[in-house]
């Protein structure tokens, strides 16, 4: 299960930010995620309940944005949606297009607790 | 509560402020889950790139042949390149054992649990190599479709493996390591006539619905069948690659590298503190 690698790397990600701002707790960490990260939504859920125990993040809310998959084409310039195993262009067909949107694996934002 | 002025606070109302829910700071961040291992990759890359190697990534379901594929390579590429190879298992040491009675340097990652090579177990294995006498580094990923597509071992170029066994749908069934493909190998075609439903023009099919322009080889480890194509395919990557390097270029695997470059707009770390509502009740 690649997620509890990736909540290690979570894991120092948000500790560095908590540490670099003097905050005692952190409230809640926003991921953006598309269909084509290549992670699972609830195998990440389970494997963030792992790593954050006893760390800064122990009480943390984990918010999982997740994204459209949309792409562009190289051909036409249209923009369209698509999905996880069909990336073609929606207006001429052709396959090559760019992923404008959908693989996202992204920390987003941070919200932490500053006690005076 | 006012935090500017301190207006409202007196010794008798102190202790409802530390009561109150307390003020917090959002902080935008927008980088990649992966920041700590696609740092060690492009550390890893960096190192492989100062010796002129280039390194192919092999991954594929279990058994669909990339052990015996490297046999056949090694066999036949030796004479012309030097080579050597990291292998990644669950627990044996077989596959590098393969490798070893081909003549060439292998190492073995077991990876225990772990379904997946990262840039660090890379890294350990890349000490146990002498760099200097190598062209070409082969890194065998362990047998999995799905997990090893989301990690940068900082190699340059994913070959993907799809046995004729297998369905010829399986771009479509596992998108996000089809789509990482730099080339997609359909292996043992020795076994295509006796197989009604495996085609080769379908499974390319399914990879192009991946938006995926890499190239597609049909071949046989086991009968020798195609492997030309392939070993000169090899042969002229590792050519590019020794010029790329001499102009200080480097090449990146297809691992969502577009994505990525396309998403991440913001700074580092945005600080934006952001103040209690002021709730004066004069
Ligand atoms: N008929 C035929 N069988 C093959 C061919 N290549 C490999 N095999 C067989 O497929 C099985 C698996 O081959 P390996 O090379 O070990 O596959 P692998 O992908 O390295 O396997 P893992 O490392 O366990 O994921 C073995 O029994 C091989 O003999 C081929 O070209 N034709
Ligand atoms: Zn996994
Ligand atoms: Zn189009
Ligand atoms: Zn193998």
């Amino acid at each position: 299960m690649h997620e509890l690698s990736l909540c290690d790397d979570l894991m120092r990600q948000v500790t560095a930010l908590a540490a670099e701002h003097r905050a005692r707790r952190v409230a809640s960490i926003t991921l953006r995620m598309g269909p084509l990260s290549g992670v699972e939504p609830d195998l990440l859920r389970n494997a963030f309940e792992i790593s954050r125990a006893g760390s800064v993040a122990e009480t943390a809310e984990l918010l999982i944005e997740p994204q459209p998959v949309r792409v562009r084409c190289r051909r036409c310039g249209a923009e369209s949606e698509a999905s996880v195993n069909n990336l073609l262009c929606r207006a001429c067909g052709a396959f090559e297009t760019a992923l404008i949107s959908g693989d996202e694996l992204i920390l987003a934002r941070v919200e932490l607790l500053n006690e005076e | 509560m006012c935090d500017t002025c301190g207006c409202n606070i007196t010794s008798g109302n102190r202790h409802l402020l530390l009561d109150m829910p307390k003020a917090t700071t959002p902080v935008s961040v927008l980088s990649t889950l992966l920041a700590h291992n696609d740092k060690q990759a492009e550390t890893n890359r960096a190192r492989l790139d100062r010796q002129g190697i280039l390194a192919v990534n092999l991954m594929s379901s279990p058994g669909s042949g990339k052990t015996a594929l490297l046999e056949a390579t090694i066999a036949q590429l030796k004479s012309r390149l030097r080579i050597a190879v990291i292998e990644g298992d669950l627990e044996t040491e077989n596959d590098a054992a393969r490798i070893r009675a081909q003549g060439v340097v292998a190492h073995q990652i077991t990876t225990g649990t772990a379904c997946h090579l990262d840039a660090h177990l890379v890294e350990g294995a890349l000490d146990q190599i002498d760099l200097g006498q190598i062209d070409l580094l082969f890194i065998e990923n362990v047998g999995n479709l799905v997990c090893p597509a989301s990690f940068d071992l900082g190699h340059h170029l994913n070959v993907t493996l799809l046995s004729v066994t297998e369905g010829d749908d399986k771009p479509a069934k596992y998108p996000v390591m089809f789509r990482a493909a730099d080339l997609m190998l359909v292996t043992k075609s020795d076994l295509l006539p006796h197989l009604d439903d495996f085609s080769p023009q379908r499974a390319e099919q399914h990879l192009r619905a991946l938006a995926n322009p890499a190239p597609v080889l049909t071949l046989s480890s086991r009968k020798n069948q195609g492997m030309e194509v392939w070993l000169q395919w090899l042969q002229e990557q590792v050519v590019a690659h020794k010029s790329r390097v001499a102009q200080q270029e480097t090449l990146k695997p297809r691992v969502q590298k577009e994505g990525r470059a396309l998403h991440q707009a913001a700074p580092a770390v945005r600080f934006r503190p952001v103040k209690p509502v002021h709730d004066h009740v004069d």
